[in-house]
């Protein structure tokens, strides 16, 4: 660890702009995210190979349903869900669980810029109320998938039409939900350091025995928003299609 | 010190993008309530899809802000999956016109 290892946000003053500095920045025999934080940059890697693999789930998934010759359940139908015993309104779980996703991303991208203003308590609080509502967004996957197994979906068939429909059902909403989830432990993790005041303190991490700075707000961000942005496709090509 | 370069930018922004973010979403709900169907629903959905992505990767994410040496890197691979659903596409009708000459009877 040398000291400048800490100052990589510094903006270097006579970095070329547009596609001339993209030349010179991947020519330049050194580190070609001049002023990323490498965390950030491994960060936007994995957010990369991940865009691979939700990829290759719904590649297959829109495979297997243009292939079948059973016909498809109907989404709008088998997620409806009525309250008090009114008519069934389609969709509407889903619906509110596309709102509440957007509104921690919301949250999220305050608590970064909160951050980066070395606001300790608001920064720690937009977390905490991002990591509320992506546990209220998991709660009601979970409620979704028991009723799905009791109206009798199962991976392998289910009584609406099409076998595959359960098996990428399951496969893709729970990969989703299983990003939530680390999503809301990581959260936890990150607010409870910004709470402390880790990142002002410098103090070291338990893990990495580095020390942390309000970029890692910005990083963690870029997960956050990076599951909001899976479930757009998701929403659009699972739910909506 | 090092903190305060970063990505910053007036919240103003952020609170358009995300009031943004709500209408689209219930513009692609609405597609569904009212249900509208075939290739206009296809493209609807497409259409606000791609608006929601753009906008979360564009503001949310930052990339608008970044330098084009990180930005060309995370925004270029992904083309390739073009490919991809050209290739799978042309699978699965060949699968689905197998299915059709040889399962018939059965499903």
């Amino acid at each position: 660890m040398t000291p400048s290892d800490t100052d990589t946000t510094v903006a270097q003053p006579g970095l070329t702009p547009g596609l001339p500095g993209l030349a010179e920045d991947w020519s330049s025999d050194q580190r070609t995210f001049k002023n990323v934080p490498w965390g950030k940059a491994m960060m936007w890697i994995f957010l990369l190979s991940d865009t691979f693999i939700f990829s290759c789930f719904l590649i297959s998934y829109m495979t297997v349903r243009m292939s079948t010759t059973v016909p498809w359940p109907i989404p709008s139908e088998v997620f409806a869900l009525s309250f008090g015993g009114g008519e069934p309104i389609p969709l509407i779980l889903i619906a509110i669980m596309t709102f509440i996703l957007i509104t921690s991303s919301g949250t999220m991208v305050l608590a970064v810029n909160y951050g980066y203003r070395m606001d300790r308590k608001k920064t720690a609080i937009l977390l905490l109320i991002t990591a509320a509502l992506g546990a209220s967004f998991v709660g009601m996957q979970a409620f979704e998938w028991t009723k799905l197994i009791h109206e009798g979906v199962r991976p392998w068939g289910n009584p609406m039409g099409a076998a595959q429909f359960g098996s990428t059902f399951f496969m893709i909403t729970g990969f989703h939900g299983f990003h939530v989830s680390i999503g809301v432990l990581f959260l936890i993790l990150v607010a409870r350091k910004v709470w402390r005041g880790d990142y002002d303190t410098g103090k070291r991490g338990f893990f990495t025995s580095r020390k942390g700075s309000y970029e890692i707000v910005e990083t963690m961000g870029l997960y956050w928003h990076f599951v909001d942005l899976v479930w757009v496709f998701i929403f659009a090509f699972f739910y909506l299609w | 010190m090092a903190h305060a370069q970063g990505q910053q930018h007036p919240l103003g922004v952020y609170f358009k993008v995300w009031a943004l973010l709500f209408v689209l979403s219930s513009f692609s709900y609405m597609v569904d309530y009212y249900h509208v169907e075939g290739y206009l629903r296809w493209t609807l959905i497409l259409i606000f899809m791609f608006l929601k992505a753009g906008f979360i990767i564009a503001i949310f994410m930052h990339i608008k802000w970044e330098r084009l040496a990180l930005s060309y890197a995370i925004l270029g691979p992904p083309v390739l999956l073009l490919v991809f659903i050209g290739i799978m596409t042309y699978e699965s009708d060949y699968t689905f016109l197998t299915r059709g000459i040889f399962f018939v009877t059965g499903s």
